[in-house]
């Protein structure tokens, strides 16, 4: 400033004050904005996680509200995640999948996020790659918008191939590796025969634990 | 100030003092999220949108800011903007607000938004501010698309892909391939294809300002270009 103020602190003041005006302003702006978009928001997550589980089960094939009837188991030896969200599919009332996410395979640059969809019988309804760090043009051929690999698993169970086949084709097994990336689909085909096993042992478990979900309190 | 010099503000926005290709500004999303020309368009339009709101605002309060805590204030009001950009993306354009992630709230750091306040609309009135957040912003976008768009054709053989992200379903009409047969060079989708794209269009954009230099000094007296249309 150029002329020198009259006591030092009041410019002092009189800027943690404007500080303050812009602070509460800005504050506002955006807590308006949450207020505005915050459904809107909450709906979008959730249309993408239901779009996402249709993919693997088709919605025409359950008739109960998917979204609702979930709980959180913790196995993660077995599904290689601390928490896995187990959601139900019935139809009048019989199981007819569940899908569990995430379930997570060794990727080659780390954890790789799957859902994976067991039906009752025991075949996988779908394996769909949530996120993956892998090298792009090699390794992320897992993910559906890369190629359709991953629909290879669709049908399978642990009969289908039989146990030693659940493998690369490298080592002995049924599944295709791509050019240039074997860790990838090795992680990908364990982990999900891992699931598999799991949902073998834990059946009677997964469909009949009570769902966690509550209805919002707030209309 | 007297008469604001509009056809400067663009020029100066678009081409000679360009945030991306001259002030070399924002280049952290401009390498990240350029894989794809939708991507590069829709972060520069949010970058655009932020930056012509903390233009607008930044020149209205600029009388009443005290010198000493300015920048606080400035960097307050763009984190407020952002924010409020980034609900409104998450909430209208969900799936374009999945793929630039974490790249939009991170225009809170991009330096182009905090440099045009501090050097530009704390010192202007609020209409020279409001063209220079546009012209400056439409400049960046500019290059991000140009940068999207090499890199997107080279790396993966598309062009638009991902259209009805930012447009609607209609838009996918639009998205164009060169054939399943195209491998796609992956060095142009990977960080390092952002680098050596960037560095094409600076040499570009150098070579033509050479070319018109020369030009110009042919022939001095001749009326200059911007005179026409």
């Amino acid at each position: 400033m150029a002329e020198p103020a009259p006591r030092p602190w009041v410019s002092a003041v009189i800027a943690a004050a404007v500080l303050g005006i812009f602070a509460v302003i800005g504050a506002s702006l955006v807590g308006l904005s949450y207020e505005g978009t915050a459904e809107r928001i909450a709906q979008n997550e959730k249309q993408a996680l239901l779009d996402q589980l249709n993919a693997i089960l088709p919605s025409a094939e359950y008739d109960n509200q998917l979204l609702h009837d979930y709980f959180d188991l913790q196995a993660r030896p077995e599904l290689g995640a601390e928490q896995t969200r187990a959601y139900r599919a019935r139809k009048a009332g019989a199981p007819v999948a569940v899908i569990l996410s995430p379930v997570v395979a060794k990727g080659y640059n780390g954890g790789i996020t799957l859902v994976v969809g067991i039906r009752a019988d025991g075949s996988l309804a779908g394996v769909r790659a949530l996120s993956q760090k892998e090298t792009p043009g090699l390794g992320d051929k897992i993910d559906i918008q890369k190629s359709n690999w991953i629909l290879g698993f669709n049908g399978k169970s642990l009969d289908n191939p039989s146990e030693d086949k659940w493998k690369v084709r490298r080592d002995g097994g049924d599944f295709d590796q791509f050019t240039g990336a074997t860790i990838t689909p090795r992680g990908v085909v364990a982990a999900v025969h891992k699931a598999l096993v799991y949902y073998q042992a834990n059946k009677d478990k997964l469909f009949n634990t009570e769902s966690i979900y509550r209805e919002p309190e707030h209309g | 100030m007297a008469e604001i010099d509009y056809k400067r503000i663009a020029v100066d926005g678009l081409w000679r003092n360009n945030q991306a290709l001259v002030a070399l500004l924002g280049l952290c999303p401009l390498m990240a999220v350029t894989n794809t020309l939708v991507n590069g368009l829709g972060l520069g339009l949010a970058t655009t949108s932020v930056l012509l709101m903390s233009n607008v605002t930044i020149s209205g309060i600029r009388h009443w800011v005290r010198a000493e805590v300015r920048l606080p204030v400035f960097v307050m009001i763009i984190a407020s903007f952002v924010t409020a950009v980034e609900l409104v993306m998450n909430a209208f354009f969900y799936d374009l607000y999945k793929i630039l992630g974490i790249f939009i709230p991170l225009i809170v750091t991009n330096c182009t938004i905090i440099g045009r306040a501090e050097a530009f609309a704390s010192r202007n009135p609020v209409g020279a501010s409001a063209m220079d957040a546009i012209f400056m912003g439409l400049g960046s976008t500019m290059v991000l698309s140009i940068l999207g768009g090499m890199r997107e054709l080279i790396g993966q053989g598309t062009l638009f892909s991902g259209a009805s992200l930012l447009f609607g379903h209609a838009a996918s009409a639009i998205e164009l391939s060169l054939g399943d047969n195209y491998q796609g060079l992956l060095l142009a989708i990977l960080p390092p294809g952002a680098f050596i794209g960037l560095g094409f269009l600076i040499a570009l954009k150098n070579i033509i300002d050479k070319r018109a230099s020369k030009a110009a000094e042919k022939t001095p007296a001749a009326v200059p270009a911007e005179a026409a249309s």
